[in-house]
């Protein structure tokens, strides 16, 4: 009987020698991973320790620490509920961080590299001064338009975006999207309640959690035609040039018929760019797009910042809220020739063309800002606990140049001249020259039309103030125009903010 | 059994190595129990430094208390069994020594910080536990005053066996709200108080496993036919090991518990292999095994029903981080205290143990590995190991077939017990509940761990006792005899 036992010692010796390879796998390799998981509560209890900085906006916090009696000696609470909530995200204790919360966690919890000096400043004095506080740079004020415009929208639409940003230096006005939710109940300390919340939210259909501004394409329907005008001005066009339109078009080689939105639009065999623009006249668009060759129409959307799938909106290229890339889609047959009757389409913003509303935004406001496209940002500026030392402030740059100061100006003027007398009445308001163009984009057989709208603000020594995009999501019938009036009201809220910036 | 086939410390070849053979290294005992109790002092004044801030002044009071038990066991030792293993005492006792100062460290943190100061020395889970520290000693003495000779208890093997098969059950006949915790059937409650038979029928039933295979071990091991180069039993012989099988089954479905059921299955097919000298039966063995703990699967994810929560525990067992806030939430907080603890651990007293549940019991390992970090958890393993290679030296020594297969299946079911729980919470297989020895809160597992060592002790004792003692050991055995007349078992075949 001794030389199986004497298996058995060596069978149990390999037994532990399995257990002592899998510690080294847990306690050593992984380690790390382990102890800075999501999931880890020691990470919280250490975290939630000392008072988290304030998120905060024109002089108001928006996020800001409550002190507790819990384990968990503070908790984050969203004054604003959930008219920011898509602007600064959230910050649970179990689940993950988003948005600006999770960008500048560090410097919210005060365990960044650039505080270093304040926490030794801490360890002499005996203070508990916490974490750093972050400065957006949203107006409040066009904010609330936002938030309010979109809730009650004369549509009914349950589904939108609307996004404002400063042509001029790229700053983030507004930022919502709608369906909203409440960051508060994520943020409880009751980690079942936190759940319970999350599933609620990540379970409706009409998905409050998703960030519809940055990440959501939609077909951009006719607000792309000013790429496609663009285009053409660089091609030898001019606002005046009469370029073919009528009341309906097909392909040569087959296809769907396009037509206007209405039959008093572009009848006429040939209207000019500036009228075509002001109407909205697809015969005419699609004619041209079909002119200007599909090569030519993906290289402008692509100059004006489509393709791109890195860009963040947070600190200025240190990350933040990832943006969805918008595309143009393949316009070409199978065998690699453009396919005329996609071209058409996809030159009034249908077919494959899918855009973000900060996308549409940024075409207004590179038109507004002289052609030159400012690259958006949220974070205005990092604060110090005891807010006398600011250790960040945003310098803005330039993105890209899509259009020359010539052709930006044209299209500027046509956008204006679509406010003043075409289809974007809607978004004027007294003391500004405001500039725009509208959309409406089928979005499938048996839905309605979702209703568009970008356009920009302008001072009254031209310079540009504000540019915005609304979207309204199966709106239907005068979507675009109702889009067109909040697009105004945010405007106008954000160029009246004085105390906002 | 020859004299050539035991191990080198018996032989006698001289009157010199004669003398060394028969010291009883009861000295040694001692003073290695004595460098035990000192760790465990330093280990709680460690703990108190860290969460109080200072050591109170009667630190060493539950280290006290618990030296002077095992001091109690060391004396009975000395007397009763004096050629004992010197190591194994010492071993149990560091491993109950941390526990107890572990779970004190759980209260610590549970208390008030105002009155952690204060704590009394048997209040809370630790000072449970070293009451039940107090009594399980105890009944190991106990055992070692009446059970003077290990061959005696084979009397009993039929009353044990079913003893044991009756203690298994129990608890899955009883309705859920007398036997169910936590989702497993392997409790007896009885208003606040709960016991787990299981336990001890493990020490019940492998004593009569040992039984039954000494007797039987001829025809097992002989009559066989040869298949593929492998000798397998003959249909018939099978018979007890299905049973076992099925009853290990029947646990796993019905007290939904998978550990317990491959601990009695792998108890039982390593004593028969033990017993037959035949690889075939662990082929066998673990061949059913992992059919049945497939089937239970399949049948889990398919079925439902009894089966659906091994097929749950399986399922977090190839993902943890699938659900990790709910169904894989115990799993995942080991892991993640493991990992936090890392190489040297955040230092007795200075780990977040309340947030790992069943810290106490099932995760224990989990929580002081967290403070001690994988060097001191590697130290705990090879105390453990130390433990069962200890125990299969004296199985090896002892010159007794069922002493053999008795020290032999015990060692091994302490190893296979580490190895269910250890490697359940630390992801190496499924997570089954099972307490860790020696270290868990609870009065069952002590006591029958502290019985199982109180029976290694003795078989240990008998190993290493001199075989021509002249002039007589200090215990008359009052059932002794030679080994040869074990009731009627037949002697030793020496197989070519």
């Amino acid at each position: 009987m001794n030389a199986p036992l004497r298996r058995v010692g060596v069978v149990v010796m390999v037994l532990f020698g399995l257990l002592f390879a899998n510690l080294n796998w847990v306690q050593a390799y992984k380690a790390d991973e382990y102890r800075t998981s999501d999931y880890n509560g020691r990470v919280q209890v250490a975290e939630y320790d000392r008072r988290r900085g304030n998120i905060e906006a024109g002089g108001t916090a928006l996020a800001t620490s409550k002190a507790t009696e819990g384990n968990l000696k503070y908790l984050r609470t969203y004054p604003a509920g959930a008219q920011y909530a898509h602007a600064i995200g959230y910050k649970p204790v179990n689940l993950g961080d988003t948005g600006i919360e999770r960008l500048e966690n560090e410097f919210l919890a005060g365990t960044s590299d650039q505080l270093i000096a304040n926490r030794v400043k801490d360890m002499f004095t005996g203070d508990e001064s916490g974490g750093g506080n972050v400065l957006l740079s949203l107006s409040r004020q066009a904010q609330k338009a936002a938030y309010d415009g979109l809730r009650n929208n004369r549509n009914g639409a349950s589904r939108g975006a609307a996004i404002a940003l400063d042509p001029r230096t790229g700053a983030v006005q507004a930022l919502v999207s709608m369906p909203s939710f409440d960051p508060n109940p994520l943020a409880s300390h009751d980690s079942r309640e936190a759940s319970a919340a999350y599933n609620k939210y990540e379970q409706d259909p009409e998905g409050p959690l998703k960030n519809r501004a940055l990440s959501e394409t939609l077909p951009p329907g006719s607000t792309f035609k000013m790429v496609v005008a663009a285009a053409a001005l660089e091609n030898g066009v001019t606002p005046q040039t009469r370029i073919p339109a009528g009341s309906s078009w097909r392909a040569a080689s087959g296809g769907n018929t396009i037509t206007n939105a209405a039959p008093s639009i572009c009848p006429q065999s040939e209207v000019t760019l500036l009228k075509a623009v002001t109407d909205s006249c697809n015969t005419g668009f699609a004619q041209l797009g079909v002119r200007l060759g599909a090569d030519t129409i993906k290289e402008k959307a692509r100059q004006f910042g489509f393709e791109q799938d890195d860009l963040t909106v947070g600190q200025l290229g240190e990350g933040g809220h990832r943006v969805a890339a918008s595309r143009t889609g393949d316009i070409q047959n199978p065998d690699g020739s453009t396919d005329e009757a996609a071209l058409g389409q996809s030159s009034i913003g249908q077919r494959d063309v899918r855009m973000t509303p900060l996308q549409g935004a940024l075409i207004a406001g590179a038109i507004a800002n002289g052609g030159a496209q400012m690259r958006p940002y949220l974070v205005r500026q990092l604060l110090a606990p005891d807010r006398t030392t600011t250790y960040y402030t945003a310098k803005p740059r330039e993105l890209r140049q899509p259009v020359s100061s010539q052709v930006a100006g044209d299209l500027r003027d046509m956008m204006v001249n679509v406010v003043r007398e075409g289809t974007g009445r809607n978004a004027a308001f007294n003391g500004y020259t405001v500039g725009g163009k509208t959309g409406t984009a089928q979005s499938a057989e048996d839905r309605q039309d979702h209703g568009w709208f970008i356009g920009f603000a302008l001072d009254r020594d031209g310079n540009p103030v504000s540019a915005v995009c609304v979207v309204l999501e199966e709106a239907g019938d005068g979507g675009s125009a109702e889009a067109a009036r909040i697009a105004g009201q945010i405007m106008r809220a954000a160029v009246t903010d004085a105390g906002g910036r | 059994m020859t004299a050539a086939a035991t191990p080198a410390i018996s032989p006698p070849t001289g009157e010199q190595s004669g003398v060394r053979l028969a010291r009883s290294r009861r000295n040694s005992e001692l003073s290695l129990l004595l460098l035990a109790m000192v760790l465990v002092a330093a280990y709680q004044a460690t703990i108190e430094a860290t969460l109080l801030d200072t050591v109170t002044s009667d630190f060493w009071v539950p280290a006290a208390a618990l030296t002077a038990v095992f001091l109690g066991v060391h004396v009975v030792v000395r007397f009763l069994a004096p050629f004992a293993d010197p190591a194994l005492l010492p071993a149990v006792a560091l491993l109950n020594g941390i526990g107890v100062g572990f779970l004190r460290r759980l209260d610590l943190d549970d208390a008030a910080p105002a009155d952690r100061a204060d704590l009394a020395t048997f209040a809370g889970i630790g000072g449970r536990q070293l009451l039940w520290t107090l009594i399980s000693v105890l009944l190991a003495a106990g055992l070692l005053v009446l059970m003077r000779d290990h061959r005696s208890v084979s009397r009993y093997a039929y009353t044990l066996g079913l003893a044991g098969i009756v203690l298994v059950m129990i608890p899955a006949v009883l309705p859920a709200r007398f036997s169910e915790i936590n989702g497993a059937k392997l409790w007896i409650r009885v208003g606040s108080f709960s016991i787990q038979p299981g336990e001890f029928a493990k020490l019940a039933l492998l004593v009569f496993f040992a039984y039954y295979l000494v007797r039987k071990r001829e025809v097992l091991s002989l009559a066989s036919r040869r298949f593929l180069g492998i000798d397998f039993p003959r249909g018939r012989d099978l018979g007890p090991v299905l049973v076992v099988w099925a009853i290990s089954l029947m646990v796993l479905i019905f007290q939904k518990d998978l550990g317990t059921s491959l601990l009695y299955f792998g108890m039982f097919v390593v004593t028969l292999y033990i017993a037959t000298e035949r690889v075939s039966w662990l082929l066998i063995g673990l061949m059913l095994f992992f059919v049945g703990a497939y089937m239970a699967y399949v049948l889990g994810s398919t079925v439902g029903g009894p089966f659906a929560n091994f097929y749950v525990r399986a399922e977090i067992w190839l993902d943890p981080f699938a659900d990790p806030t709910d169904k894989g939430y115990q799993l995942v907080q080991g892991l993640l205290a493991l990992g936090t603890g890392g190489l040297f651990g955040a230092g007795p007293g200075g780990g977040e143990p309340g947030i790992l549940p069943e810290v106490q019991n099932d995760f224990i390992f989990a929580g002081i590995g967290e403070e001690i970090g994988l060097f001191g958890l590697s130290a705990l393993l090879i105390v453990y190991l130390l433990i069962v290679e200890r125990g299969l030296r004296a199985a090896l020594a002892v010159r007794d077939s069922f002493g053999k297969l008795l020290a032999g299946g015990l060692s091994f079911t302490i190893g296979l017990q580490v190895f269910v729980i250890v490697g359940g919470i630390s992801g190496l297989i499924p997570l089954t509940g099972q307490t860790t020895p020696f270290l868990s809160a609870g009065g069952s597992s002590l006591m029958a761990n502290w019985l199982i060592i109180a029976v290694l002790l003795r078989v240990s004792d008998a190993a290493r006792r001199p075989v021509a003692s002249g002039g007589g050991g200090p215990a008359a055995r009052p059932g002794g005899g030679p080994p040869q007349q074990l009731h009627g078992a037949p002697t030793e075949v020496i197989r070519p």
